[in-house]
């Protein structure tokens, strides 16, 4: 790894101004996908900013009818949280089948909203549950968040504090895992409000999308076996083809849905 | 940078660089070579150490990020003569082969067996054991030991 100037700031402010003034600066949460990538020399930062020693960005809370989730939260907090299987027992459930053990007790929420990895878990939660992502700067409408692999909202620099999810009737995930990595090649996320359901899909396309044609066919309570979705926009790498991965969309739906 | 934190059970003040992983100062800083290295790419859990009591990969920490905590190798779970429970259960199942995974394995075992106390079924084990690798054995016997090690540890 190439040397950098390391800073542990204790107060989001202090953070902002140390990624400010450190060069090009990167943020550290859980560090699983931030030290890999500066192992291999893909990420080469000037300065490393510490967002663990920050108070209170682990919190997890209920506050009228969203259940925030703090941005240093550890998949490992969020699947043992008695706060998050009351609320919203699917996001307890995606969080204890992200990676392994060991990646669990590090990982954490915000990094991997921030890295917004197409195969990544979370970012299928957040899209259907319509969160907030509140950073220290503002908020983001989860509708408007993600924009496309490793791309997101958020400004150079903008640090998030905590994510808002909009509590459902009920939700459910499916996913098909990598069987290495255990990232999603397809993961569905189902969720339902008196007002409809919402459904995003991670790991199919370039980036989590919402799935307007199967978010009707359940509010219609009809068949799914209909519902397709056009394979030359999703992706083929060595691990599923395209056509594969339509394919995998429509089952994991079937089985959100069969759990709703 | 200077550190402070106990590894094995001994306070330690050291100047390491940021750039430093946790396993790096283990094996090349303070010749703890029990600590392996098996992928360096996040996935072998053969890096595995306790930081804090759980179990993390040492490669994928910065050591830094130690500061203040509580580091324990395999070197550090012996009682002087008397093997960790979960070493002991390793060495009785014949938990290995070639012993490169086991460091990691151990500590692993040592996580599953807190988080899920005395009497763990094989599935559950395996499905915990998802960020180990062992190239030899099959997993079978150390499914086997770490079941028998958490009966131990729980028992002790
Ligand atoms: C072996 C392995 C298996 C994995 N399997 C899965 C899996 O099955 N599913 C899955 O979804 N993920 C998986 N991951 C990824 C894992 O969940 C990562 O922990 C996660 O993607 C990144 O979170 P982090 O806290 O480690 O972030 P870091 O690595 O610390 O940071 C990632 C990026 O986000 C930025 N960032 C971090 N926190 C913030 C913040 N609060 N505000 C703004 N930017 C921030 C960082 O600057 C960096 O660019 C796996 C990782 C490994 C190593
Ligand atoms: S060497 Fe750390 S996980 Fe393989
Ligand atoms: S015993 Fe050889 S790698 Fe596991």
């Amino acid at each position: 790894m190439r040397e950098f100037a390391y800073a542990k700031p204790a107060s989001l402010a202090d953070a902002a101004s140390a990624y400010a003034s450190g060069g090009e600066a990167a943020l550290l949460a859980g560090g699983h996908t931030l030290i890999p990538a500066m192992k291999s020399r893909l990420r080469q930062p000037d300065t490393l900013v510490d967002l663990n020693a920050i108070p209170g960005l682990d919190a997890i809370a209920v506050e009228g009818d969203r259940l925030w989730v703090g941005a240093l939260a550890r998949h490992a907090a969020v699947a043992a949280s008695p706060v998050v299987a009351k609320a919203i027992p699917a996001l307890a459930c995606l969080a204890a089948g992200i990676g392994d053990p060991q990646v669990r007790v590090r990982g954490t929420m915000g990094g991997s909203v921030a890295n917004n990895d197409p195969a990544a878990d979370y970012p299928a939660a957040v899209l259907a549950m319509d969160a907030v992502v509140e950073t220290d700067r503002g908020a983001h409408a989860a509708d408007d968040f993600f924009q496309g692999m490793f791309t997101t909202a958020l400004d150079d620099g903008e640090i998030i504090a905590r994510i808002g999810f909009r509590v459902p009737q009920a939700a459910a995930y499916a996913k098909f895992r990598h069987p290495a990595s255990r990232y999603a090649i397809v993961g569905v996320f189902v969720a339902k409000y008196a007002g409809g359901h919402r459904v995003a899909v991670t790991g199919a396309g370039p980036g989590v999308f919402r799935w307007a044609d199967a978010e009707a066919a359940l509010d219609a309570g009809g068949s799914l076996d209909a519902l397709a979705l056009d394979p030359s926009e999703l992706n083929t790498d060595i691990h599923a083809s395209a056509d594969y991965r339509a394919a995998l969309c429509v089952t994991m739906l079937k089985r959100a849905a069969a759990q709703i | 940078m200077e550190i402070a934190f106990t590894l094995n059970g001994e306070a330690k003040r050291l100047t390491v660089s940021p750039a430093t992983l946790l396993v790096e100062l283990l094996r090349d800083g303070l010749h703890l070579t029990g600590t392996h290295i098996g992928c360096d790419t996040s996935q072998c859990g053969a890096c595995n150490v306790l930081l804090d009591g759980e179990p993390v990969k040492s490669c994928t920490l910065l050591a830094v990020q130690c500061d203040g905590r509580t580091v324990t190798t395999v070197e550090g779970l012996a009682k002087g003569e008397a093997l960790h429970p979960m070493q002991a259960a390793f060495r009785e199942h014949h938990g290995l082969q070639c012993g490169f995974c086991t460091p990691g394995m151990i500590m692993a075992g040592i996580g599953i067996a807190k988080r899920h106390g005395r009497d763990i079924s094989r599935e559950t084990i395996a499905h915990e054991l998802e960020g180990n690798l062992c190239r030899c054995t099959g997993y079978q016997n150390i499914v086997t030991a770490i079941q028998a090690g958490a009966k131990e540890m729980a028992d002790a």
